[in-house]
C-alpha cells in the first residue's frame, strides 16, 4: 500500500496530465449531450456579454453599408408581407357567429425577429454564429435564421436566457431543404467544410435542366425555412456518371463574413408538423404494428 | 510588476488577440488556421511547477473553448504542450548555469538556435493534436500532414514577428553586477 502511494506521488504530474486530458477530451467528445447543460449555458453567457461589447464597437464602423441594406429591404418587405400567410381550406369551413379575427381567413405562419450578430466565426469546418437575442426574447431552438438581405444564414441550436447559438449554412452537419426556383425541385443543402465560398446541393435528379447560374432557394418543404428565401446561385454542375443524381456546387447568397443583423424566423406551425412527421415515422416503421 | 499581473495582462491580450483577430481575418486558405493564443504558456516564467502549468494551460484551452463553441479542444491541445514544455527546457537550457537569471523562456535567455526548436517542437505538437483532433472526425491523412505542415509554418511567422516586435529582456534584478 505505501507502495502505491509513493508511486502515486512520484508520478502525480503525470497522473494530473492524464486526468486534464482526459476531462477534455470528454468534453470534446461528449459536446452534443452536453452542449444542453447549464454549465455551457454560463459560460455563453459570459462569452456573450465579452462579445456584445467587442461588436458594439465594430458595428460603428460598418454603420452605412448596413442602413443602405436595410433601406432597400424596408422596401422590399412592404410587398412580401403576404407571403407570411397561408390560406386554409376554403370548401369546408365552420361557420361561426361571432366576427373572426382575420376576415381574410389566413393564419400568420412565419414570425420574424430581428437579431444582432455578435460572434461569428468562419475559418473552421463547424462554424457557429452566437446572436444577441435568447429564451427570454422567445427566441427557441430550430427557428431558421435569415440575414438582412433574406439569405439564408443557419439554424438556432442552442440557446442561453439572453443569447443563442446558430448553427451556420458553413457547418458540416448543416443539411436544409432547398429547391431550385426556376422549377421547383428541391435537394439537401450541404457543406463539405472545404472551401466557405461553395456550398454542396446534393440530391437533385439529372432530369431536371439546370445551368450555371440558376437561383437556389429555400424549399416549401423545409419545417425551419419559410419558402422562395434565397440560398445562392449554381456555380458549378457536377454530373457523377455512377448516380442519378447531380452535385451541383452552390455560391451563397448570405455573405458571411460580415453578418451584422439578422432575422430568427418561426415557423409557428414547427412543434405541430414535426411531431406529426415523428408519429407517423413511429407509426409505420414501428414493426409489431404493421407485420409485413 | 508582478508576475502574475504581467501573465494575466499576457493572458487576456493573446486571448483577444486570438477570437477577434485571428479568427476574424479572412481565411488564406483552407488548410492554414494559425493561433498565437499558445504562446502564453510558452512564455510563463521557469518558476511555476509542471502541476500549475498543466492547470494554467487547461484553463487557457477551455478560455478559448468557449469562446470557439468546442469545448475542450484547445484544452487538450494546451494540456499536452504544457505537461511536454518542462521536458525541452530541461534539455535545451544552456550547461553554463552560474550566472543564469532570466524569469522566463526568451530567444535572449535560451538563445535563438534553442528557443527557435522549443517553439518549433511545441508548435508541432499543439497543431498536430488539433489537427488530428478534427481529422478523426474527418478528412483524409494527405489534408491532416499538409494542414499541420501548413498551419504550424504560418504559426512559427508569427510567433518569430512577436519576438521581433517585443523583445523581453526578463532578468532578475540582483545586486551582483551585470
Amino acid at each position: 500500500m505505501r507502495n502505491v502511494i509513493l508511486f502515486i506521488r512520484r508520478y502525480f504530474t503525470f497522473f494530473t496530465f492524464l486526468f486534464l486530458q482526459v476531462l477534455s477530451l470528454w468534453f470534446l467528445y461528449s459536446f452534443n449531450k452536453f452542449h444542453q447543460a447549464q454549465f455551457l449555458q454560463t459560460a455563453n453567457e459570459l462569452t456573450g456579454k465579452v462579445n456584445g461589447r467587442y461588436k458594439k464597437v465594430e458595428n460603428f464602423f460598418a454603420l452605412g453599408d448596413e442602413n443602405r441594406r436595410v433601406h432597400t429591404l424596408n422596401d422590399s418587405l412592404y410587398n412580401l408581407l403576404s407571403r407570411q400567410y397561408i390560406e386554409t381550406d376554403t370548401t369546408r369551413r365552420l361557420v361561426r357567429d361571432t366576427v373572426p379575427s382575420d376576415t381574410l381567413n389566413k393564419y400568420r405562419r412565419y414570425y420574424f425577429r430581428p437579431a444582432a450578430v455578435i460572434y461569428n466565426a468562419t475559418s473552421g469546418e463547424k462554424n457557429y454564429i452566437q446572436l444577441d437575442r435568447g429564451a427570454a426574447h422567445g427566441i427557441t431552438e430550430n427557428m431558421a435564421v435569415l440575414n438582412s438581405d433574406g439569405a439564408a444564414v443557419g439554424v438556432v441550436v442552442n440557446v442561453s436566457p439572453h443569447f443563442a447559438q446558430v448553427m451556420s449554412l458553413l457547418h458540416v452537419r448543416q443539411k436544409v431543404n432547398v429547391a431550385l426556383k426556376k422549377t421547383g425541385d428541391f435537394g439537401t443543402l450541404e457543406w463539405d467544410g472545404v472551401d466557405p465560398g461553395l456550398l454542396l446541393l446534393k440530391g437533385l435528379p439529372k432530369s431536371v435542366s439546370v445551368k450555371v447560374g440558376d437561383s437556389v432557394v429555400t424549399s416549401r418543404y423545409s419545417f425551419n425555412f419559410p419558402p422562395g428565401y434565397p440560398v445562392g446561385t449554381v456555380a458549378e454542375i457536377v454530373s457523377d456518371p455512377g448516380t442519378n443524381f447531380f452535385l451541383l456546387k452552390v455560391k451563397p447568397a448570405a455573405r458571411f463574413y460580415n453578418l451584422q443583423y439578422v432575422f430568427v424566423v418561426e415557423n409557428l406551425q414547427y412543434s405541430e408538423q414535426a411531431q406529426l412527421d415523428e408519429q407517423t415515422r413511429k407509426r409505420i416503421e414501428d414493426p409489431k404494428r404493421n407485420p409485413r | 510588476m508582478s508576475e502574475l499581473i504581467r501573465n494575466s495582462i499576457r493572458f487576456v491580450l493573446f486571448l483577444l488577440f486570438e477570437v477577434y483577430v485571428l479568427n476574424r481575418v479572412p481565411h488564406l486558405h483552407r488548410f492554414i488556421s494559425p493561433s498565437l493564443y499558445f504562446l502564453f504558456i510558452l512564455w510563463l516564467p521557469f518558476v511555476v511547477s509542471p502541476r500549475w502549468l498543466l492547470l494554467i494551460a487547461f484553463v487557457t484551452g477551455l478560455t478559448l473553448d468557449y469562446f470557439t463553441q468546442s469545448p475542450g479542444l484547445h484544452a487538450s491541445a494546451c494540456v499536452l504542450i504544457a505537461f511536454v514544455r518542462p521536458f525541452l527546457i530541461t534539455v535545451l537550457m544552456p550547461r553554463d548555469n552560474s550566472d543564469f537569471n532570466y524569469r522566463e523562456p526568451s530567444p535572449q535567455s535560451l538563445l535563438w538556435a534553442p528557443y527557435f526548436i522549443y517553439v518549433l517542437i511545441l508548435t508541432l505538437l499543439h497543431h498536430g493534436w488539433l489537427v488530428l483532433l478534427e481529422w478523426m472526425s474527418f478528412g483524409s491523412f494527405g489534408d491532416f500532414l499538409i494542414k499541420l505542415i501548413a498551419s504550424t509554418a504560418i504559426s512559427l511567422l508569427l510567433i518569430i514577428t512577436v519576438e521581433l516586435l517585443f523583445p523581453r529582456n526578463m532578468r532578475y534584478r540582483t545586486n551582483v553586477g551585470g
